[in-house]
């Protein structure tokens, strides 16, 4: 005998499944990728290349930026790092640039330096302000010599989740752009391991996952393709979010 | 029986209650389904990515650590919502469910287990159609006069005599009858020209505040809705508003005579329902 409520459950088991095998449904979701690609076709079509993020003063600083995703890499290497104080670390610059070179803390602390006081957003939807000091990419870009056949900058990292090193990317759109940095202080003091010491990206016209914390190299590439799973960033390979982090 | 006969002679006065008569045109019923799939497409996926981190704030940022006006969440065995300081027990449909580990139970999400990824995808696909559906509409309605002869309010409708008559009219469940139950009421009128006037574009308008790349591009956004988080706060107001427009729409189809309404909406072909008994 099959009660009602017995019933009720199992049309509603029925209802959910059929709702799983469209959304699980690969046309439905290369259809749905489609609002991807014409959100980053439009957006970089009315946001001009050099327009900056907002700005914020001292008064707005979150009284406590929230630490999130990996907040200490584990590898041997970086915690020697950690252990001198990143005194013997370098930062390594390669792969399409005329002048692959490397840089210390130090070196980057006395290069030409930004400040900006600016928002996060997180994917999940919380925002944090910070105030970040570092090196604009731009500058370093420049002085590598990037090659005209570079499209992307992707971002090495000491981190890993279960093994799997986190890594980020960004278009020449972005790296190029003013506020796009990479930061070694944080409101005044030397950025904490928590928020990716001895430096992280900067990417202010992008979402929280493309921050990258714990670079270790940058990498300049003609294709994302045959970097990790090819998706451009790690939570792009490993949970299918989108490349492109402007909403 | 006075606006109701003053009604009467606006319409075309061989039309009598128990005819079939054409009301609702083509474009509208289109745009009627995309939209009735759409904002479910946009509300469910939207509770998804609510779900990654269910807490409101208002101003430029808010996170863990900062105030909070409205929380949906879970503490040992109870769920709960706390709302400006006031807090109710949810336990079993929303903080803490047996269904799943976030705060808004699978039913209610696309998809329905949890992936942000997948959320964010269902809700921008769907925004663009929200978005480009809507424009098409408006053109549609402004060169059709859709807008000005079927939703715009007659002076009539607009004094507060006639409004309070009508409030009175839908409180009683008294719907109008004959010819004049083919056009649409004042108060219908009102909640249909909100939706797509305020509701539709408020919610796209805080949406995109959302996005840092277009607050790189039009600032002004930030500063028109109080900053990112308000205008995350307000984004979900409007998607309460949804709902709120939703369930009083579908109870009034139900009320009105869910047979015939379907019927409209879907062929365009309405029965004009017979005068009251009590009011002749």
């Amino acid at each position: 005998m099959i009660s009602r409520r017995n019933a009720l459950i199992g049309v509603g088991a029925l209802t959910l499944s059929g709702c799983d095998a469209v959304t699980r449904s690969p046309t439905v979701r290369k259809v749905l990728t489609l609002g991807e690609k014409a959100t980053l076709t439009s957006q970089r079509l009315v946001t001009d290349r050099n327009a900056l993020a907002p700005e914020y003063t001292r008064a707005d600083l979150s009284p406590r930026f929230r630490v999130n995703g990996n907040s200490m890499p584990t590898s041997a290497d970086y915690l020697s790092h950690m252990a001198s104080n990143f005194t013997d670390w370098k930062l390594e610059i390669g792969g399409k640039v005329a002048r692959p070179f490397s840089l210390t803390l130090a070196q980057l602390r006395s290069a030409p330096q930004r400040t900006q006081i600016t928002r996060q957003d997180c994917v999940e939807g919380w925002s944090a302000i910070g105030e970040w000091t570092g090196v604009p990419l731009a500058l370093i870009l420049l002085q590598a010599q990037i090659m005209p056949s570079a499209q992307y900058i992707v971002f090495h990292c000491a981190d890993d989740f279960s093994g799997v090193p986190y890594y980020e990317s960004i278009d020449m759109i972005d790296a190029l752009h003013p506020q796009t940095m990479l930061a070694h202080t944080m409101n005044g003091q030397p950025l904490p391991i928590g928020h990716g010491a001895p430096i992280r990206l900067r990417v202010e016209r992008a979402l929280g996952y493309k921050q990258a914390k714990f670079v270790m190299r940058i990498e300049a590439v003609e294709s994302l393709a045959g970097i990790h799973g090819g998706g451009g960033g790690y939570w792009e390979d490993h949970s299918g979010y989108q490349w492109f982090a402007g909403i | 029986m006075d606006a109701i006969a003053s009604s009467v002679t606006l319409q075309n006065s061989s039309e009598r209650g128990g005819d079939l008569v054409y009301r609702t045109r083509l474009p509208v019923r289109i745009w009627h389904w995309v939209n009735a799939v759409t904002i479910f497409a946009l509300l469910m996926s939207g509770a998804t990515i609510f779900n990654a981190h269910p807490r409101l704030y208002w101003g430029k940022f808010g996170a863990n650590y900062d105030h909070a006006w409205l929380v949906i969440g879970k503490r040992a065995e109870e769920g709960f919502v706390r709302l400006a300081g006031f807090e109710i027990e949810t336990t079993g449909y929303l903080g803490l469910t047996p269904y799943s580990t976030k705060v808004i139970p699978p039913l209610f999400t696309i998809p329905n287990y949890y992936s942000l990824a997948e959320g964010r995808q269902w809700h921008f696909f769907f925004a663009w159609v929200l978005v480009i559906s809507l424009t098409l509409f408006i053109f549609y309605s402004i060169f059709s006069s859709h807008l000005s002869r079927d939703l715009a309010l007659s002076s009539e409708e607009r004094k507060l005599g006639h409004l309070w008559h009508d409030i009175k009219d839908h409180a009683r469940l008294r719907f109008p009858t004959g010819a004049a139950a083919k056009a649409y009421n004042p108060l219908q009128k009102m909640a249909y020209l909100s939706v797509i006037f305020v509701l539709i574009p408020l919610v796209v308008l805080t949406g995109l505040t959302m996005s840092p790349t277009l607050n790189a591009a039009f600032p002004w956004l930030l500063d028109l809705f109080g900053g990112r988080q308000s205008a995350r706060s307000i984004h979900f107001l409007c998607a309460t508003g949804f709902c709120a427009f939703t369930f009083i729409h579908l109870l009034m189809v139900m009320l009105a005579g869910p047979i015939n309404e379907l019927r409209s909406i879907l062929t365009g072909w309405y029965r004009l329902p017979q005068p009251r008994k009590d009011s002749l």
